[in-house]
Formats: C-alpha cells, sequence, structure tokens
C-alpha cells in the first residue's frame, strides 16, 4: 500500500505559510510605483445621473487619474457579461441588460460604481473622490424579491418589462394539476429563502500592472477562477488578448462563489494599469464588499405536494420568484431554474413536478452563485414541504421520508426534472443518522428538558445535491455559456519530483494536499515530491476554476489521467531500459516490473531516462510530462441525512443547538480530515443562515441596511456547536475516482434541518429564517 | 509627520505615519509584515489582532502613534528556531484553518485566551473567540486546537 494516498488523513501542506504568515494574498502584494484606485459609489438605489463634475477631483493632491464610464467606452472596454442564456415559456431567452464597467447615465442599486480615482495614497484616492460632484435625479426603487414585477413598480431597465428577466417553467403542468385534483392529502408552505451575503473573510482585492516592454497585462487578484477571468476580461471586455494577459489568483481568503465572477473594480485595476502606465491596487474594505459582491439566495416561495392516503408524494407543484438584483451576474438566471429545479425530486420518487420560477430584477446588488447555488434552495423547500406534508398526514417526519425515498436498487434513477442519480442509498444514510442522533430517545430527552422549561425539538433534513456540474454538452444546450470541463499538467523534473497543475482552484479546499495524495496513490511517488501549483494562467494550462464542488470530481480525475498518460509512457521506456516487451511491464506503488522477475524500475530512474535519453526506445518522445482533459459524463450526485436537535427558551427566545448529526454519502474520501472540515464549514454557513444571516434592504430608500459586521450577523464560535459527523458512502458509476463533491452539502442540508427542529419544538407550520431570538420569542409566545 | 517607535517581533523599529495611520497599517505598509490581515472596518472579525505588551489588540482598532513604545508581537513573531509555537502546531494538527485568511488573528486571539485561562473548556473558548470571524471551519476544529494547545502549553 501506498504511504499518504488515497485515504489518508494528511496535514495540510498549505498550513505552515498560512499559520507562520507567510501566506501571499492579493492585498499582500506591492508592485513598484503603485497607485491605489478608490470606486465612487451610488448613495442611491435607483437615480438619474444628471450631471457629474470629476475637475476639482482630477487636481486634487496626489491624484493620477480620474475615470468614469465614458472613458472605458471609449477605449472599447466592453461591459460585463451575463453568461446565461437559459429559455423561458414561450421559448423566450432571458433579457440581459448591458452593464458598463463604470455606470453612465442611471444608477440602479447602492453602491453603483460610477467613477474611479487613483491616486499616490488611498487616502488621497478617498479625498479627491470627495470632490467629485454629482447632481442626482432620484428615482423610486423597488427592493423586494415579491414585489418587484407588479404593476406600478419602479422600472429598472428598458430591456426588462415588469422588472422580469426570465419566465421560466419546468415540468408537466396539466399533469400535476391533475394530480393534485386527484390527490387524497395535499400539503402547502409559503417560505422565504432569505438573502445572504457571502463575506469569505478575504474582501476581493486586485492589482493591476502593465509592461510597456512586452505590452503585457498582470493583474493579481482574488479569484476562484483565473484563466475564467482572463477570458471574459479579453474576449469581451477587450482588456488584452489573452497570451498577453496574465491573471494570478495567488493566496485567496476563502472564496463561497463570490469570487467566481467578473465585476467591475478588477477590470478597472487591469486596464487602468496600461491607460496610466503604474501599477493600480484596489482593495475593498468590508463595507465595499456589502454593497458590491455578488449576494446569494433571496427566493419567495410556494411550495406544495399532493399525495395519496398513505402519504406517498403524487406530485410536487413550486412557484418562487427569485431576486436577480440590479444586473444579471454571472450564473444569474440559471441559479433559480437549472441549479434549482433540476434538485426538486430530491431524494423522493415524485412522480410528477412542476416549477415556475420568476427571476426578477430589483435595486439592490446582483445575487448569483453562493456556496450551493439554488440547490440549497431547493432543498430548503422540499424538506421543509415534506415536514409539513408529514404533519398533514400524522406521520413521523422519519416515516413519510422512508416511504417515498429512491430506494438503493432503483439506481441509477430517472427523475421527472432531467437529473438521473447515478448512486446512493438513502434509506442507510437516514438510518445511520437516526442511530448516530438517538432519535428513538428523543421523547425522553424532550420531556426532560420540559421540565428545565425548555422546548425541545428535532428535525430532519434528507439532501441531495448535484455537483461537478457537467457533461459540457448538456450544460451548453442547457444555456451555460462555457464547458465545465477540467484540466491538468503532471510533470516529472528530470530529478524525479513532480509538478502538477491543476486548472482548479484552492481558495481552503487544500487542493495542494488532496491532490498530491491522488498522485502519490497513483504513481507512489512519495508526497513530499510532489507540488501542487494552480492560480497562475502564465503557468498552468487552462483550466475552468474551483466552485460547485468540481475540483476533486472534475479537476481530480483530470490529474489521475494524466498520471496513467505517465504510466504509459514510462512502460515504454522501462520495457526498452529492462529489455521486455512492454505488455510485460506491470506497475505498481512506483515502480515499473517485468512481470514475474525481479527486474524493476523506479518511476524516478524512468523520469531521468526520459530527460537524459542516451539509451531510449525509437519512436517515443524525449520528457516525462502529461496533459489530460476530462469532461465527465454526468453530474456527481453527493448525497445525506442531516439531524439537528435544538432547545429554546421560551421566555427568552434563545436557542441552542444542543446535537448536530450529519451523515453524508461522498463517496470515497481522498483525505478523510479535509472532507470533515468542509462539512463543518458548509454547515456553518446552512445554520448561519437558517438562525443568524439575512441581507435586508430598506423597502422605502433601497439603502442596504446590514451593510457591516455589526448588522449582518455573521456565525461566531458560540453561536455554533461541534458537530457528529459521519459517512454513509456509494459507489457514483460516473466517477473513475469514486469520488462526490464535499464542499457545499452542508450549506444545502443544514437550514431545513434547523429549521424543522425550531418548528418541532415550537409545534408550529413554519418560520422564516434567519429565526433570530426575537423571531423564535414571538412564535413561542404567540404558541403559548 | 510624527515618528512612532516600537518593538515589534523582539526588533525596535521605528517609522513616519501619520495621525490616522492605524497599527495594522503601520505593521503592514511600513514594516511589510502582511501576515495581520484586515477583514472588515468594524472591530468585528478579529483577522488583525496581535499582542501589545502581551494582550491581544484588534490592530485595527488602534493607532500607530497609540502603540509608541510598546512591545508587538504579529503572527511572523511566534516560531523560534523554525520551530512552531504550539498553538500554531495545534491548528496545522487539528485542521483549524482552511482558507487561512482570518488564522494570524485567531491564532493570536487563542494565544491570549490560553495564557489568561490554561484550562479552558469547550464554552470559554467558544464564548472567548467571540471576537474572531472564521467563514471557513464552523469552528469546530479551532476550538480543538485550542484545547490541545492548551494541553501542550502546560496548561
Amino acid at each position: 500500500m501506498v504511504e499518504n494516498g488515497i485515504g489518508a488523513s494528511l496535514r495540510r501542506k498549505e498550513d505552515n505559510r498560512f499559520l507562520t504568515g507567510k501566506g501571499n494574498y492579493t492585498d499582500d502584494i506591492n508592485r513598484p510605483g503603485q497607485t491605489y484606485a478608490y470606486l465612487l459609489r451610488s448613495p442611491h438605489a435607483h437615480a438619474n445621473i444628471n450631471s457629474m463634475d470629476i475637475s476639482a477631483a482630477k487636481s486634487a493632491a496626489g491624484v493620477v487619474a480620474v475615470f468614469v464610464g465614458q472613458d472605458l467606452v471609449a477605449d472599447a472596454v466592453g461591459g460585463l457579461v451575463c453568461g446565461a442564456s437559459v429559455t423561458g415559456k414561450g421559448g423566450e431567452v432571458n433579457k440581459t441588460p448591458p452593464r458598463n464597467v463604470l455606470t453612465m447615465d442611471k444608477v440602479r442599486f447602492v453602491g453603483d460604481p460610477i467613477a474611479v480615482v487613483i491616486a499616490e495614497t488611498l487616502a488621497q484616492a478617498k479625498d479627491g473622490a470627495e470632490l467629485i460632484a454629482v447632481d442626482y435625479g432620484e428615482l423610486p426603487s423597488v427592493v423586494s424579491t415579491s414585489a418587484a414585477d407588479k404593476p406600478g413598480a419602479p422600472q429598472l431597465h428598458e430591456e426588462c418589462p415588469d422588472n422580469v428577466a426570465l419566465d421560466w417553467e419546468l415540468g408537466d403542468k396539466a399533469a400535476v394539476d391533475a394530480a393534485f385534483a386527484a390527490a387524497a392529502k395535499t400539503a402547502s408552505v409559503d417560505l422565504i429563502n432569505n438573502r445572504m451575503v457571502t463575506n469569505p473573510m478575504e474582501p476581493r482585492a486586485a492589482v493591476g500592472e502593465y509592461n510597456s516592454g512586452t505590452d503585457e497585462i498582470t493583474l493579481y487578484m482574488t479569484s476562484q477562477n483565473p484563466h475564467v477571468h482572463r477570458l471574459v476580461m479579453s474576449a469581451f471586455m477587450n482588456i488584452a488578448p489573452e497570451h498577453k494577459f496574465r491573471v494570478v489568483a495567488p493566496d485567496v481568503g476563502g472564496g463561497f462563489g463570490s469570487k467566481i465572477f467578473t465585476y467591475n473594480e478588477e477590470a478597472i485595476c487591469a486596464w487602468a494599469a496600461k491607460k496610466i502606465n503604474r501599477p493600480v491596487k484596489w482593495t475593498a474594505d468590508r463595507s465595499e464588499a456589502f454593497l458590491s459582491d455578488a449576494h446569494g439566495r433571496d427566493h419567495v416561495t410556494k411550495a406544495e405536494m399532493a399525495m395519496d392516503a398513505d402519504g406517498k408524494f403524487l406530485a410536487m407543484r413550486v412557484s418562487s420568484h427569485a431576486n436577480m438584483g440590479a444586473y444579471l451576474q454571472l450564473f444569474s438566471v440559471s441559479i433559480p431554474t437549472l441549479f434549482h429545479g433540476f434538485l426538486l425530486a430530491g431524494q423522493y420518487t415524485t412522480p410528477a413536478i412542476y416549477l415556475e420560477s420568476r427571476s426578477v430584477m430589483t435595486n439592490t446588488a446582483p445575487v448569483d452563485a453562493a456556496r450551493g447555488a439554488g440547490r440549497p434552495e431547493a432543498t430548503y423547500l422540499l424538506e421543509r414541504l415534506v415536514d409539513v406534508s408529514a404533519l398533514e398526514m400524522g406521520l413521523d417526519p422519519a416515516e413519510i421520508r422512508r416511504r417515498n425515498f429512491i430506494k438503493a436498487d432503483q439506481m441509477p434513477y430517472q427523475t421527472p426534472v432531467v437529473q438521473c442519480y447515478d448512486s446512493g442509498d438513502y434509506d442507510a444514510s437516514l438510518d445511520k443518522a437516526l442511530a448516530n442522533a438517538d432519535y428513538d430517545g428523543f421523547a425522553a430527552r424532550r420531556d426532560e428538558a420540559k421540565g428545565r422549561g425548555k422546548l425541545r425539538g428535532i428535525g430532519l433534513s434528507a439532501y441531495i445535491e448535484a455537483c461537478g456540474v457537467a457533461p459540457s454538452a448538456a450544460v451548453g444546450s442547457l444555456g451555460v455559456g462555457v464547458g465545465l470541463w477540467e484540466s491538468a499538467q503532471v510533470r516529472f523534473n528530470p530529478t524525479g519530483g513532480v509538478t502538477v497543475f491543476t486548472g482548479t482552484h484552492s481558495h481552503g479546499q487544500g487542493h495542494e494536499t488532496a491532490f498530491a495524495q491522488l498522485v502519490t496513490e497513483r504513481l507512489g511517488v512519495p508526497v513530499e515530491n510532489v507540488e501542487v501549483v494552480h492560480g497562475d494562467t502564465d503557468k498552468g494550462q487552462f483550466g475552468m476554476g474551483t466552485y460547485g464542488s468540481r475540483s476533486l470530481p472534475v479537476g481530480g480525475v483530470a490529474i489521475a489521467n494524466a498520471c496513467d498518460k505517465i504510466i504509459a509512457k514510462g512502460k515504454k521506456i522501462a520495457a526498452h531500459s529492462l529489455e521486455a516487451a512492454e505488455d510485460d511491464i506491470d506497475f505498481a506503488e512506483g515502480n515499473f516490473t517485468v512481470a514475474g522477475t525481479d527486474k524493476t524500475m523506479n518511476i524516478a530512474e524512468v523520469a531521468f531516462t526520459a530527460y537524459v535519453p542516451h539509451n531510449y526506445p525509437e519512436g517515443v518522445e524525449p520528457g516525462l510530462d502529461e496533459i489530460a482533459f476530462f469532461d465527465p459524463l454526468n453530474f456527481s450526485f453527493p448525497a445525506g441525512a442531516h439531524v439537528c436537535e435544538i432547545e429554546i427558551d421560551p421566555a427568552t427566545g434563545t436557542l441552542e443547538i444542543v446535537n448536530y448529526t450529519a451523515v453524508d454519502d461522498f463517496g470515497v474520501l481522498v483525505n478523510p480530515m479535509i472532507v470533515e472540515g468542509q462539512v463543518h464549514g458548509g454547515l456553518a454557513h446552512g445554520i448561519g443562515q437558517a438562525l443568524l444571516e439575512g441581507c435586508v434592504y430598506d423597502e422605502d430608500s433601497g439603502q442596504l441596511t446590514t451593510g457591516s459586521f455589526q448588522d449582518y450577523c455573521m456565525p461566531r464560535a458560540d453561536n455554533l456547536p461541534s458537530f457528529n459527523v459521519d459517512y454513509a458512502p456509494t459507489v457514483p458509476i460516473h466517477n473513475p475516482l469514486g469520488v462526490k463533491g464535499c464542499g457545499e452539502a452542508g450549506a444545502i442540508a443544514a437550514p431545513p434541518a434547523v429549521i424543522n427542529a425550531i418548528v418541532n419544538a415550537l409545534g408550529i407550520k413554519h418560520l422564516d429564517m434567519p429565526a433570530t431570538s426575537e423571531k423564535v420569542w414571538r412564535a413561542a409566545q404567540a404558541a403559548g | 509627520m510624527p515618528t512612532v517607535s516600537m518593538t515589534v517581533n523582539g526588533q525596535a523599529v521605528s517609522g513616519e505615519v501619520e495621525d490616522r495611520t492605524l497599527l495594522v497599517q503601520f505593521l503592514r505598509e511600513n514594516l511589510n509584515l502582511t501576515g495581520t490581515h484586515v477583514g472588515c472596518d468594524t472591530s468585528q472579525c478579529g483577522a488583525c489582532v496581535v499582542h501589545v505588551d502581551g494582550d491581544s489588540m484588534k490592530s485595527c482598532t488602534m493607532l500607530a502613534l497609540q502603540a509608541n513604545g510598546a512591545d508587538v508581537t504579529t503572527i511572523e513573531g511566534l516560531a523560534k528556531g523554525g520551530e512552531m509555537h504550539p498553538m500554531q502546531q495545534a491548528f496545522m494538527d487539528n485542521h483549524g484553518l482552511q482558507c487561512g485568511f482570518c488564522t494570524p488573528g485567531m491564532v493570536m486571539s487563542a494565544i491570549d485566551l490560553v495564557a489568561k485561562n490554561p484550562n479552558p473548556d469547550e464554552a470559554t473558548i467558544r464564548s472567548e473567540l467571540e471576537g474572531n470571524i472564521c467563514r471557513c471551519t464552523g469552528y469546530h476544529n479551532i476550538v480543538k486546537a485550542v484545547q490541545q494547545a492548551a494541553k501542550n502549553m502546560g496548561g
């Protein structure tokens, strides 16, 4: 067996630099002659720009340049792009209003940038921006998801009548309506999936630099996908041709989706660096991040279930409004449609499902993918609806789930909403979760808590996730503007060390360690001799980056495939050196061996031979350096069952999670320590959404009222419990490594588990997220 | 501009700063000690925590001039002779970090926590780390790391 290969909880290679202050984040980078950019942003939610006077700012102390939208347009810089073209009702594709890098005529949300001031110091840039005189003609605004398409609502874009960007449906409405008409029992719930601010701890930042000698632009930036950023800024924004444009995403302090997209500020740094021929640096402060990062979720939904007399699901009907914000960001309308609707079967055999989803424009920051992206919204409405259905039927929530589960022997399973699940055993994960959580002992614990004046509740969530989005042809046909394959290059150095270039990007996921373990497992090279490189378009081949839990299920397979090419070539070289036929060469644990003999050659020796080919097979190229691109045949379908147990003090509304049990199916675990960490982090995100986090815009003024960590409640250590994490793996038939994604599961599973526990404790039907102490207290008082 | 002098990680340093220069800016920009991070602008996140005269301090909430004459320790000053501080080692052993951005502040706060509570239970650790936000780990492994470090630090 290979040491430190697949299955080892190896400590992370990246930790030494992070723990000793030697990380290299974008804001840590400073270039000679650097200037500082500051964005002037709209203080209004909706206003015409009647006039803008930048003359005083231009002559302010230390100011190097002031640019407005017209300056970029004059330089033929294109606007920000939406990568989704999703076909809705009547064959109509989403309407995508244009967006300039700097807004020129009409601002549409608080924070919409209208000018950039570049100065010798940040303080001077800020001081200069204060001298820009803007005459705004204020307009009425709309921020409400459910009210944006109502008659009389203020209109954001000519291109989107009634503020509707896309009116989409999925499924057979007539069949679903017929099933409801004939149903023995129905259940219904109205719910809000609260808007979240993604909030990685590192705010976005960028440093643009231009080399006039080579006419090349380098952009250091906080990115989850540097090649994609370069592609978008090159192909659509005309910043520079790809071969003259280097994007570097160094250490990145978390992403969770918000660092996928191409934003105004990074493009400005790249463009302006050439314009003024000096490096330009921009770093968001947290208030700016709240205003300008893409937000997540924000659905208002009605969900209904039709059942037979035994509680068997016959049909589900969902109607939803999704807030897109003021402009369509990169994935935008694909989130509440493709990434949401396709998950609505969940773990159940519900034969008929109908979803209609309206994507509406509002005077708020753009909304896009955030940890889970559409799948948390689908899971939340479904798992809430299942609990309400159990209530209607008088069934235990575990029992109604079991009656409706897709069974393990039904895999692969074609759902009525496009997806074909390739693996899963939902009974097994639920049984294990219930056992680990001592579900049977809950009644006694509830009674004991009651004696202490506490209300104790328990809630389940049985979720499915679809990650590693693929294959490229399928996502293309649905309207996603890119291919979703991944790449890897495995390069032996002449002395036997291995450099692995991955097209994915690590911003906390530990790829430098887990991917090295893959190579160690495959090639038998000691893990300390494997270095994983990512995040620099000048170093590695094109790759699609990291989001949607795709890195291991897609990028990992590309690495394994490149390793297999190395082995195939190595066999030719070893066969020649060992004077044997190629077919007689076996490879295991780093050694090429002539079958049935003790004649052997280590892979490091083969690498050396490949680079010093004095005694070398005819027709074989020198060198040992292989590249592979992998386009999966299907999504990856992680799943699991979570159980949340809480206690409420009805006198104060304070709530404690007394036990949280997760049982997940992630297939093979490459580094169990890292996987468990991903589960913990996902749970914190999901519990944060359920209990604490909610992004609020003022309905009248359109101001962001939760614009800092003082107003937007991030989960702290004392808001969370320690978690009880376990696994119930199955084998995915489409993934050659047997792996599934794990990064989003917790964020998907936790919100319904937590809310189901709260409504169980309070004996009510529903409570909207975030279930703050005040909300819980009011509900407890009302419930008596 | 006024001059500020202090000891940082055992070395005497001084520099010219504006009145409004924050300690974290002095550390990052004047001294190039970029291990100390800035994650917010409201003294909430704790990514900037350093030790000033032995106490953990949010360096975004203190002017550089207020630290004149002080003894400051940053994340770069913890490892001695190539060997990590027990708290750093415990974070590594327990996977108490993912993206690493909150980590320096978290480690500095945790060291002060253990100095003041040599045998902290889980509730104490969670409560004392309330001023440090981590978005990646869910705190589970951070709590484990602090417990291990407290043992190894002789609590």
